[in-house]
């Protein structure tokens, strides 16, 4: 037998399966939102903890932009078989079709867009609920929002007139064409992640370990060379070993220089940065000091 | 399963808390000097609040805009919900919830107070003990946060004076004598110089006690949770019904209170049948005894009909079950009480309808006075009497935070109307 002492983690964790536990209990059709980056791989676990040895009281839906790193998809892919969950892709490619996603150019950042596709699949299925793994940490935005985060029937968040939020007694009441995206992961920080995925020995995508990428060096990040971004005049590629902190639309997720080979030279290096999570790797939120606030109220995560 | 593990209770590594007062007393200034001082906030944070002060004419970077992360509470310079905040000494892990002075959203100052350990209730040193320092101070002590801190914020605006610290702190230990408060600690400050947040500063030497990060980082919070009674209300039953566990039934949920071990006697309420724990699982662990706050998987010797909303308690240790009963409720809707009406109430893992029967009385906060009240609007607090349509299991909210709180919803808006709890 083996010992040990309750930790934050612990409490943290015992936190987001208690969430997870009430919108399976409380809502008529929820959805897990699994995209096959670290936080969403996180999620998984805690299912597995708040439901095992059952399965899944609820399927997994991907919002593909089809800007994702291959070894993502990959990975979203190989581990959705492994649980031997259920998993639903909706692909902006078919709001993009249909004529529901317009888009400038070919290349630009689909991020923006997926509330569309999101908003299509909520609507096609029914889902009344989304879990997603958001935290409160990533942006001043989502520090405001609550664990269980009502939206309209456009999908729309209202910031100045939230529900209040008592306890743990939280209210999952929507009418019809309603929707609540809940967050049990909210109160986790980047680094309580990584040290869940350290103690749970959670596999994650290759390339948020370090290794040798082309970069571009553009306004204060580093772009990813892909078939989406190629180096405009002026700019010059750049070889170097770089890791990923998040894992989105490969058209603005940039990597960060990076030496750590495997998990806990990641949680010594989240440990000491100085740069925020998304300060460091995602462009669209550079835009404007309100870029997040405005697209969740369109109906984002 | 695979491993057997037993977990062991330490010294509480995470706490909770939030900053309240009234408005323009210094509570997000007091979280930005928090994180600063602390070395927590990331240089892109800073230099992107660095820029917007300097857009609206600042001279100094305005720490406030740290957790005023909304446009509209940026364009006001107010707070207007809840902000959440994490940082880390190598003592302890911390949640800061900032939450708003102003009186129109004083229940998002209640939601951040309800999961609270700790409250640093904020005065302005120039106005002293105010109608809505004592509101909140009176919020806290109603949902029972144990720990309460005042801070006698914008000392440099008194020139420092210990006069005018010690009129507060007499001011304000009179108005608390009337609370349920054991455990108050005052701190002279500058949230904004940073004087006695976490460093002491050279300009309050006449005070002797702790810096606000020395009381934080130290203040015992093991004796919070009530280790006596165990309470466990079962969210969710697991019937996976495959060949290998044909006639497993799980029981899912989280000890709210109190501990449990292999072969306890469990009664289950409202039914009142008994039997014994059989295993405590979770994944692929397997435990001894568990204690609160975890998750958890119960299964029992006997099979009985047990559903979401009934709860696991030791035989020996049993709450009240009624149908009515008395509470004090926060009124946090803008649409007043309409004692004629069925509401929904929220209480454990139970969905039951439900109404006010009668206002006992509702509180002035400004002097604790009861007055008669036939109706309650947004923020009024009272003693009420509740009428449910089936028993619920239940202790006094003095005892046990969990099974002693409920909220309304409206069934027609959906919307969260009020907050409630049993005494
Ligand atoms: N001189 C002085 N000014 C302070 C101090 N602390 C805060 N202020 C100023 O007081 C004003 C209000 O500060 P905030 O931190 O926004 O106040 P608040 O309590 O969060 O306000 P609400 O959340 O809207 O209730 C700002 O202009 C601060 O710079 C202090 O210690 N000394
Ligand atoms: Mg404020």
């Amino acid at each position: 037998m083996s010992h040990r002492t309750f930790t934050h983690l612990d409490a943290l964790e015992s936190e987001a399966i208690h969430i997870m536990r009430e919108v399976a209990a409380e809502c008529t059709n929820p959805a897990l939102l699994f995209s096959g980056g670290k936080d969403s791989i996180v999620l998984l676990r805690l299912a597995e903890k708040a439901f095992r040895p059952g399965r899944f009281p609820f399927p997994l839906l991907h919002i593909d932009t089809e800007h994702n790193f291959p070894e993502v998809i990959e990975f979203r892919n190989h581990r959705a078989k492994e649980l031997g969950e259920r998993l639903i892709v909706r692909s902006m490619e078919d709001s993009i079709k249909q004529g529901r996603v317009v888009l400038r150019s070919e290349n630009q950042s689909r991020n923006p867009f997926q509330s569309i596709t999101l908003l299509d699949a909520i609507a096609e299925f029914r889902f009344d609920a989304c879990i997603g793994g958001a935290r409160r940490d990533e942006e001043k935005a989502r520090a405001k929002e609550r664990i269980f985060s009502f939206r309209d029937e456009f999908g729309q968040w209202d910031p100045k007139n939230q529900r209040p939020e008592l306890w743990s007694l939280y209210n999952t009441r929507t009418h019809p064409g309603e929707n609540i995206r809940v967050f049990p992961i909210s109160n986790w920080t980047e680094l309580d992640v990584w040290e869940y995925i350290e103690r749970e020995q959670l596999e994650v995508p290759s390339i948020y370990f370090a290794h040798w990428r082309e970069v571009i060096p553009r306004d204060s990040g580093l772009l990813p060379v892909s078939h989406l971004v190629q180096p405009k005049e002026g700019e010059h590629v750049e070889k170097i070993m770089v890791r990923f902190r998040t894992v989105g639309d490969m058209s603005c997720t940039c990597p960060v220089a990076s030496q750590a080979k495997n998990v806990s030279e990641i949680i010594a290096e989240t440990a000491m940065t100085r740069i925020t999570e998304r300060g460091a790797t995602r462009m669209d939120d550079q835009t404007s000091d309100a870029s997040m606030e405005l697209r969740k109220k369109e109906g984002y995560f | 399963m695979s491993e057997v593990k037993n977990i062991r209770r330490d010294r509480a590594e995470l706490l909770r808390f939030i900053t309240a007062g009234s408005v323009d007393d210094g509570k997000s200034t007091l979280i930005g000097r928090l994180l600063h001082d602390s070395k927590s906030i990331f240089e892109d944070q800073l230099s992107s609040i660095a820029r917007t002060s300097n857009k609206r004419g600042m001279q100094a970077v305005d720490l406030s805009l740290l957790t005023d992360g909304l446009q509209a509470e940026r364009e006001q310079g107010i707070t207007i919900d809840v902000a959440y905040r994490y940082f880390a000494t190598p003592k302890r892990k911390f949640i800061i919830a900032d939450t708003p002075g102003h009186e129109q959203y004083t229940r998002n100052m209640v939601t951040g107070a309800s999961t609270a350990n700790l409250a640093i209730i904020l005065i302005d040193a120039r106005k002293g003990v105010l109608t809505q320092s004592r509101r909140h101070a009176y919020l806290a002590s109603l949902v029972g946060i144990p720990h309460l801190v005042v801070a006698i914020n914008k000392m440099d605006l008194v020139g420092y004076s210990r006069e005018v610290y010690e009129r507060i702190r007499n001011d304000f230990a009179a108005f608390a004598q009337g609370l349920r408060l054991s455990n108050i600690e005052y701190v002279p400050m500058s949230a904004l110089n940073g004087d006695m947040v976490v460093e002491r500063g050279d300009r309050l030497t006449w005070y002797e006690g702790r810096t606000l990060m020395d009381l934080l980082e130290n203040i015992d919070i093991e004796h919070d949770v009530n280790t006596d009674d165990f309470r466990f209300p079962v969210q969710w039953v697991s019937r996976p019904q495959t060949e290998e566990l044909h006639d497993f039934r799980g029981y899912m949920g989280r000890i709210e209170s109190g501990s449990i071990r292999v072969g306890d006697e469990v009664t289950i309420l409202p039914s009142g049948l008994s039997s014994r724990i059989k295993e405590i699982l979770l994944y692929k662990d397997s435990f001894e005894d568990v204690f609160a706050p975890q998750s958890v998987t119960l299964t029992i010797e006997d099979h009985l009909d047990i559903s979401r909303g009934d709860m696991l308690v030791k035989t020996d240790q049993q709450p009240q079950i009624k149908k009515e009963f008395a509470a004090m409720l926060c009124w946090l809707s803008e649409q007043p009480l309409d004692s004629q009406r069925k509401y929904i109430v929220k209480h454990t893992t139970r969905m039951i309808k439900g109404m006010v029967n009668q206002i006992d009385y509702r509180v002035d906060v400004n002097t604790l006075n009861h007055e008669t009240a036939d109706s309650l609007k947004m923020n009024d607090i009272a003693r009420v009497v509740m009428k449910v349509q089936q028993p619920i299991v239940f202790d006094d909210y003095a005892r046990n935070r969990a099974t002693g709180n409920f909220i309304i919803i409206d069934e027609t808006s959906n919307n969260t109307v009020a907050a409630g709890m049993i005494c």
